[in-house]
């Protein structure tokens, strides 16, 4: 910050003294008591700022401290710091459960994670082209429950789909956790790419229709392209979220190998009979790695992503 | 159009009519489904850990929501001045919301919370004794709210986003009539804010009652101690997929789900008392 002599030299404090045409030696004396205040200010604005960020990151710091640490330096210790540091917490983790390398979880999380991202994006896009596109019979009604959906709890459809699945032979398969995210279940994503698309000029795919593109024309060389944005959002929450998913996985995967990881840090915690806190925490964080690069790289579109939906909802 | 009617039909609304049906009978996945009328019903009042598991959910979601909100809603305004770093307090608060439901998060709360934690011993420097956490019926519920309000982040951007759109000029005309803080927060902040403090509430209310991955884990599948984490989808969990009493279950999914829209019709109804839409007179 520079301090400068000159009367309504600087922007934000210069302007109300212009007016009042105060003396050179008043106004100078003026703007550097707003200037002291407005600092003393920002002191305490990012002081207390820092202080919530440290209490909202507090835990993700004590995650990665104690997975460093030896189980008994864990509880009943306070020191942030681990005094032994070392890795042995992540040979344990990696070496994985009854006799199921860590890196078999990781590839059924990944598998199920990058499917589940192209069924919801493609099917979500199909279905909010048809609501925002197509006219046809009772689409309103259609768009009302579509929107219910949203609001409807999922363990009402959860015991019928497992007895479907059960019957179509599903268990122990990934196509139970996969074929719901292919027929465009997430309404949350329908929704946002709807709002998305009212957005966009209707004369644009009007325009291609009357030069006779059919609706598969204008959606894959018109709409697509210009979805792109709302399309980025539904991937990456898709993927954080089936990621992060264990229910679906703790009922329709019954055996070890097929695990993903959220279901095998449980079986992990159930074993651990002697409670080795550092190994599961350790597995803990290997667990959250992909959603921690994903949330570092796309944290923008994350964060905008949210907010665009609360505001249009 | 097509996949979302599939969809919608094999996997929503088929699935809501076949549950509604299985509310109706005793149904272990072996057998055929034995019709027997509203017993599930009248068996789930007179059961006690069903309505343990409604005072644990309903505690959860008249406490912890208010209380995530007030906490969204505070750090949204302070991160709606012209300050540096804004960015980087906006994405380290969002951060948690993304993993605050995972297993990771749950092994990680119940490692701090555990009885003589980390958390236990801090409070004991300051001479707080509460007995544990995890391990302590009293101080489950307060460990989980613990666990919603750290994810605040969620509605904080979506209150922020709400922030800036309300016009300066409302408050710089406020200034000239001499409103302070508070006066220009009841009467512009509020009122400018009721559709995004609507949306937030609706949306967190419901959350909330469909807390599970945490409360598994926690407790290690079993809603202890003395049913202090019996969350009502836990419950329901344990009933349906521990004990194979799916009608039973699907019992608890209906009223589940007529409580959950009876919470929606009341929230619509009452948000037309206090919600102000801009321009336009609905």
């Amino acid at each position: 910050m520079t301090t400068t002599q000159l009367p309504g030299g600087s922007a934000a404090d210069g302007a109300p003294l212009q007016t009042v045409m105060p003396s050179r030696d008043d106004s100078h004396r003026l703007r550097k008591d707003a200037k002291r205040r407005s600092r003393l200010g920002s002191v305490v604005y990012h002081l207390g700022m820092l202080a919530v960020s440290a209490i909202v990151l507090y835990p993700a710091a004590w995650m990665f401290m104690s997975s460093l640490k030896p189980s008994s330096e864990i509880i009943g210790n306070v020191t942030l710091i681990p005094e032994n540091g070392s890795l042995d917490n992540f040979a344990t983790a990696l070496s994985g459960i009854a006799g199921i390398s860590f890196w078999t979880f990781f590839v059924n999380s990944l598998v199920i994670a990058v499917f589940s991202v192209v069924g919801v994006v493609a099917s979500s896009a199909v279905a909010a082209y048809a609501f925002a596109r197509i006219q046809y019979r009772g689409k309103k009604v259609w768009f009302a429950l579509m929107v219910a959906t949203m609001l409807l709890p999922f363990h009402v459809t959860i015991i019928p789909q497992y007895i479907l699945f059960q019957n179509l032979g599903l268990i122990n398969n990934f196509g139970a956790l996969l074929i719901p995210k292919f027929l465009a279940t997430e309404a949350f994503f329908v929704f946002l790419m709807i709002q998305f698309l009212r957005g966009i000029p209707r004369e644009l795919d009007e325009a291609a229709r009357i030069d006779g593109a059919g609706h598969v024309r204008v959606f894959g060389s018109i709409i697509l392209p210009l979805l792109r944005p709302a399309m980025i959002t539904a991937a990456i929450f898709t993927f954080i979220a089936s990621w992060n998913d264990f229910l679906g996985p703790l009922l329709y995967l019954k055996r070890p190998d097929l695990y993903t990881l959220p279901v095998a840090l449980r079986l992990f915690v159930d074993q651990t009979t002697t409670s080795d806190y550092g190994a599961q925490v350790a597995m803990a964080v290997l667990a959250l790695i992909p959603v921690m690069i994903f949330f570092f790289v796309f944290q923008r579109y994350l964060i905008d992503g949210v907010a665009t939906q609360g505001l249009k909802g | 159009m097509a996949p979302w009617l599939a969809g919608f039909f094999a996997l929503t609304f088929g699935p809501m009519i076949a549950s509604l049906y299985l509310s109706f009978t005793d149904y272990d996945l072996f057998g055929a489904p034995e019709f027997t009328g509203l017993e599930n019903y009248q068996r789930l009042f007179a059961d006690p850990q069903f309505i343990q598991s409604i005072k644990v959910t309903t505690l959860y979601v008249l406490l912890g929501t208010p209380i995530k909100l007030a906490a969204a809603l505070a750090v949204a305004m302070l991160l709606n001045a012209r300050r540096r770093g804004l960015g980087f307090y906006r994405s380290a608060f969002y951060a948690p919301s993304l993993v605050a439901a995972s297993v990771s998060i749950a092994i990680v709360w119940k490692a701090m919370f555990i009885d003589d934690g980390v958390v236990d011993r801090s409070l004991q420097i300051f001479g707080i004794e509460l007995g544990g956490w995890v391990g302590n019926q009293n101080m489950t519920m307060p460990m989980f709210i613990l666990l919603a309000v750290w994810a605040f982040g969620g509605p904080m951007v979506i209150f922020l986003a709400g922030l800036k759109q309300v016009p300066t000029e409302l408050y710089e005309a406020a200034e000239v009539d001499g409103a302070g803080r508070i006066r220009k927060f009841r009467n512009i902040t509020l009122p400018m804010l009721s559709p995004v403090i609507f949306f937030n509430l609706l949306m967190e209310t419901i959350g909330s009652f469909q807390v599970f991955a945490s409360a598994f884990i926690i407790s290690g599948g079993t809603g202890g101690p003395a049913g202090s984490t019996l969350f009502y989808t836990l419950y329901l969990y344990i009933r349906g997929f521990g004990d194979f009493r799916m009608g039973y279950a699907s019992a608890m999914a209906w009223l589940l789900v007529i409580a959950v829209g009876l919470i929606t019709i009341l929230l619509f109804r009452s948000s037309k008392a206090w919600v102000h839409y801009q321009g336009d007179s609905r």
